[in-house]
């Protein structure tokens, strides 16, 4: 798009009972984005139209929205990339609940985090209670705090969009923030049975779509979701490592500092993992 | 009227804000036994602080192990041009190493030095490396740990909230009247202490790096409850902001960039920063690229090239070329990082990792890979040094039970701040305003609330939705940003800025008659009928302030008192609300700095 021109914007319209799309009609240039297009048609002609946005530089992950049916963040959908010859449709994401126009409760998410259990990290290395780690264990979880919570992936994953499994499964989004906790050099809590059982990992069946709409380009799938199943299957389902369980339990409580760690061998294997 | 249906909610301490100062603030009210509430206009760990990229400056000499507080307090008070409070120069210089290190306690995973330890870059005015950083997302990791660590301290978090009016009983701070955003249902907050940390006010002006909370809300609730507001003519420029496409206009483009290296050319491929080096800096200055490019490199005998002199001195530099006609096709000049790899062989894949987003961002945005091509850069407001006038110690503002911290604080930045210090900022003076708030909270009564005020505060809000007609907020707030984007910029005159102050008589006369359609659910016509009143506060301290301060220091460059003036640096430039509801100047003389900080200047020298 090299010149000014008109487009329509197909745009939901709603609120937690009803809801249509309607078409906005407004002038685009080079460079817009998605978001531009929702301002301008906001001042122009619909100044109640409700969007959540922050930063419109990529960074907060608050403008997530459908665009053309994909779940994208507004801010970060150049419209050069889009075929302005149709109408582009704006809808909420369809995995939570509608509260007005494009704006979704995703508040279920910041519940499930809260459940998880906070960073607790070894005792210091240094007499100046500092530690020392490796720049290459940083960069390892890195990739995941590089999430920016922008609950894309959680839109599109079909165990929640479709199933609907809220309360037995944390989605995508949680298995990144368990993974950075747990590959993270200096935490020492145990969460992979809540990773098994309250987050229901099993669930997932590597379809790859949370990686595929993530904006940061987190390898979800890939390197965190399959490293923790693996992990759950280490240490719930392979007969070696129940056998060798009692002494990895003793090693455990010695690096979290005296703390005893929760009898795993107590557990009975539940679900595929 | 009728009255207006309204929940209460009490705390001990209400916290307005929830970027790294409101979550540091809340954590330490909180850890210290009072019940807090944090109430935010978005959703949690979506503040602004996501947005800051190169670091935090603590001295902890993890590179540089000639570093200390003493440098960094003088660092501080130069970049400031003097006008800082020394206190919190100091105490800022002092705690910050202590606040990187509880982050990393809490989870933070900073960038390493070889052995381990934290890293620390260089940034414009900063003598050695001294940023703790995350490539260059640091506000990021910073906000989603404390907010990660926050959600399990027992506080209470009103998210998608806006406080239209706070409450005072008598003299002292009552709490705060708002609304929910989703539904539009009002709520007092009660609180004996009310700490603000709403950020800046860089949306009065048309091209910003800032996100859309940044409304100056707690600067015009502050001033309107009484409080007074100091520096406000202070507003930081920074040097680059994207410049092309239109719609990306003002996004930040970090220092870091010159901090690995990125040099500043025009269209004649001149590296113009040689050409101007203040007097204050040129003994810190290389004297040629060679040196600059060994100083990147990490070369303790070099000096900073001069990319990385103060922002305001290189936005100014900036907009000469660009006047001049050297600029870059879409009126900015080249930033250009590619050229590193005549230096070092994987240059690309080196700047991938040492900014990402940057990458990320001129790869998605602009079309412009960064590892090959120069970007276009130019000026975008940034940040304000000025803020709401806090006592050193407390963070306690004039008006008894009520607190500020972070970028609403005034104080710390004095006429210019460094970068690195803001990241810093939010963390020390959080944890201070918290502390305070908390122990203030512990030795008072619950204060009453008085409905009249009450009432006010709804009525006030309500009235925009309530007009049969009348104007469309979003072309005020339009024309506001615009005109301060002309008027009271980076170069000011005394005739521009009488021009503003009458345009910002007249837009506020426009938005009191301004109409928002629809109803109070989810209606952003609405909220920004209730930002609108603050932006228009906000920038008529900015243009009094700037018309006031006839010299130019720092971020204020006065093109009619082009030089600084000996007697304007002895004061700092207070902004209140008189009886009949005008606002008014007043210079406030600078107390003496006691003689170890002035012997440290000295020493700096």
């Amino acid at each position: 798009m090299t010149e000014a021109r008109d487009a329509t914007f197909r745009i939901w319209r709603g609120d937690h009972a009803t809801g249509a799309f309607r078409d906005y009609r407004t002038r685009v240039t080079h460079g817009m984005v998605v978001l531009d297009a929702v301002h301008q048609v906001q001042s122009e002609s619909a100044p109640d139209l409700a969007c959540r946005w922050n930063c419109k530089a990529g960074k907060c992950g608050s403008c997530s929205a459908e665009i053309n049916g994909r779940p994208r963040l507004m801010c970060m959908t150049r419209l050069e990339t889009l075929d302005l010859d149709q109408p582009v449709t704006v809808e909420p994401l369809r995995a939570f609940p509608s509260i007005r126009d494009l704006v979704t409760d995703v508040s279920w998410n910041f519940r499930v985090k809260a459940k998880i259990p906070p960073f607790r990290p070894r005792t210091p290395d240094a007499p100046d209670g500092t530690w020392r780690i490796d720049q290459a264990d940083v960069e390892r979880v890195q990739e995941f705090r590089k999430c920016i919570e922008c609950f894309l992936c959680q839109d599109v994953c079909h165990v929640l969009r479709d199933h609907h499994k809220h309360d037995e499964f944390a989605g995508p989004r949680h298995f990144v923030y368990q993974a950075a906790l747990d590959m993270h050099p200096l935490d020492v809590e145990e969460r992979l049975r809540q990773v098994k059982d309250e987050n229901g990992i099993g669930y997932c069946n590597i379809t790859r779509c949370c990686t595929k709409v993530c904006p940061e380009h987190i390898a979800i799938t890939d390197n965190a979701i399959i490293p923790l199943k693996e992990r759950v299957v280490d240490e719930f389902y392979d007969p070696l490592t129940r056998l060798f369980r009692i002494f990895r339990a003793k090693r455990k409580s010695d690096r979290m500092d005296g703390r005893p760690e929760p009898d795993a061998s107590a557990l009975p294997p539940k679900g595929a993992p | 009227m009728s009255a207006v249906e309204y929940r209460t909610v009490e705390h001990d301490v209400l916290v307005i804000g929830a970027g790294g100062a409101g979550l540091r603030a809340a954590i330490e009210a909180s850890g210290r036994g009072t019940s807090v509430g944090v109430v935010c206009k978005s959703l949690l760990g979506k503040a602004h602080t996501v947005m800051a990229e190169g670091g935090l400056a603590a001295a902890m000499a993890n590179v540089d192990d000639r570093d200390s507080w003493r440098v960094h307090f003088a660092d501080t008070m130069r970049g400031g041009q003097y006008l800082n409070n020394w206190t919190m120069a100091r105490l800022h210089a002092q705690q910050a190493p202590d606040r990187v290190r509880e982050l990393e306690a809490w989870g933070a995973l900073f960038d390493r030095t070889r052995d381990g330890r934290i890293l620390q870059r260089n940034f414009g005015g900063h003598k050695y490396p001294r940023l703790a950083h995350v490539g260059d997302r640091t506000g990021l990791e910073m906000i989603r740990t404390l907010q990660d660590h926050g959600i399990h301290q027992g506080i209470t978090f009103h998210m998608e909230c806006t406080v239209v009016e706070l409450l005072k009983d008598g003299g002292r701070i009552a709490g705060a009247v708002g609304y929910d955003r989703e539904r539009g249902r009002f709520i007092v907050w009660r609180a004996p202490a009310v700490i603000l940390a709403t950020g800046g006010i860089g949306r009065a002006y048309a091209i910003t790096s800032n996100s859309w909370e940044y409304t100056g809300d707690g600067h015009a609730l502050a001033y309107r409850a009484g409080a007074d507001l100091k520096d406000m003519e202070f507003v930081q420029f920074h040097p680059t902001g994207m410049v092309w496409p239109p719609s990306v206009r003002g996004i930040l483009v970090t220092e870091g960039v010159r901090g690995e290296g990125g040099v500043l050319r025009n269209r004649e491929g001149r590296r113009f920063m040689f050409d101007d080096i203040p007097d204050l800096y040129r003994n810190q200055t290389a004297s040629d690229p060679e040196e600059g490019w060994r100083y990147v490199t990490g070369d303790r005998n070099a000096n900073r090239p001069p990319e990385l002199l103060t922002r305001d001195h290189v936005a100014r530099c900036i907009v000469r070329e660009i006047r001049e006609g050297r600029g870059s096709p879409h009126g900015g000049v080249f930033l250009d990082i590619a050229w590193i790899r005549e230096k070092i062989p994987d240059a690309a894949e080196h700047i991938r990792k040492k900014l990402p987003s940057m990458y990320h961002q001129f790869k998605e945005l602009a079309g412009v890979d960064i590892t090959k091509e120069p970007m276009e850069v130019g000026p975008t407001t940034h940040y304000v040094m000025g803020g709401v006038d806090v006592d050193g110690e407390t963070q306690m503002t004039s008006v008894p039970g009520l607190f500020a911290a972070g970028e609403v604080a005034a104080g710390l930045h004095g006429a210019n701040r460094l970068g690195g210090n803001s990241l810093s900022d939010l963390l020390v003076f959080g944890k201070l305003a918290g502390e305070h708030a908390a122990a203030w909270a512990k030795a008072h009564a619950s204060p009453a609330i008085d409905q009249g005020q009450v009432d006010a505060a709804h009525a006030t809000a309500l009235a925009p939705l309530e007009r049969q007609s009348g104007e469309n907020p979003y072309t005020i707030q339009h024309d506001l940003q615009a005109m301060m984007q002309d008027k009271v910029g980076i170069v000011r005159t005394e005739r521009e800025m009488t021009q503003a102050i009458d345009a910002i008589a007249t837009l506020t006369a426009r938005s009191a008659r301004a109409k928002a359609d629809g109803h109070r659910e989810y209606n952003p016509g609405w909220h920004t009928a209730q930002d609108l009143r603050n932006l228009l506060t906000v920038s008529e301290a900015v243009a009094r302030a700037a018309l006031d301060r006839r010299e130019s220091r720092g971020a204020h460059f006065r093109e009619d008192c082009p030089e600084k003036d000996a007697g304007h640096g002895k004061h700092n430039t207070i902004v209140r609300q008189g009886a009949d509801g005008s606002m008014h100047i007043e210079r406030r003389p600078i107390p003496p700095m006691p003689e170890d900080l002035a012997d440290i200047i000295r020493e700096m020298a």
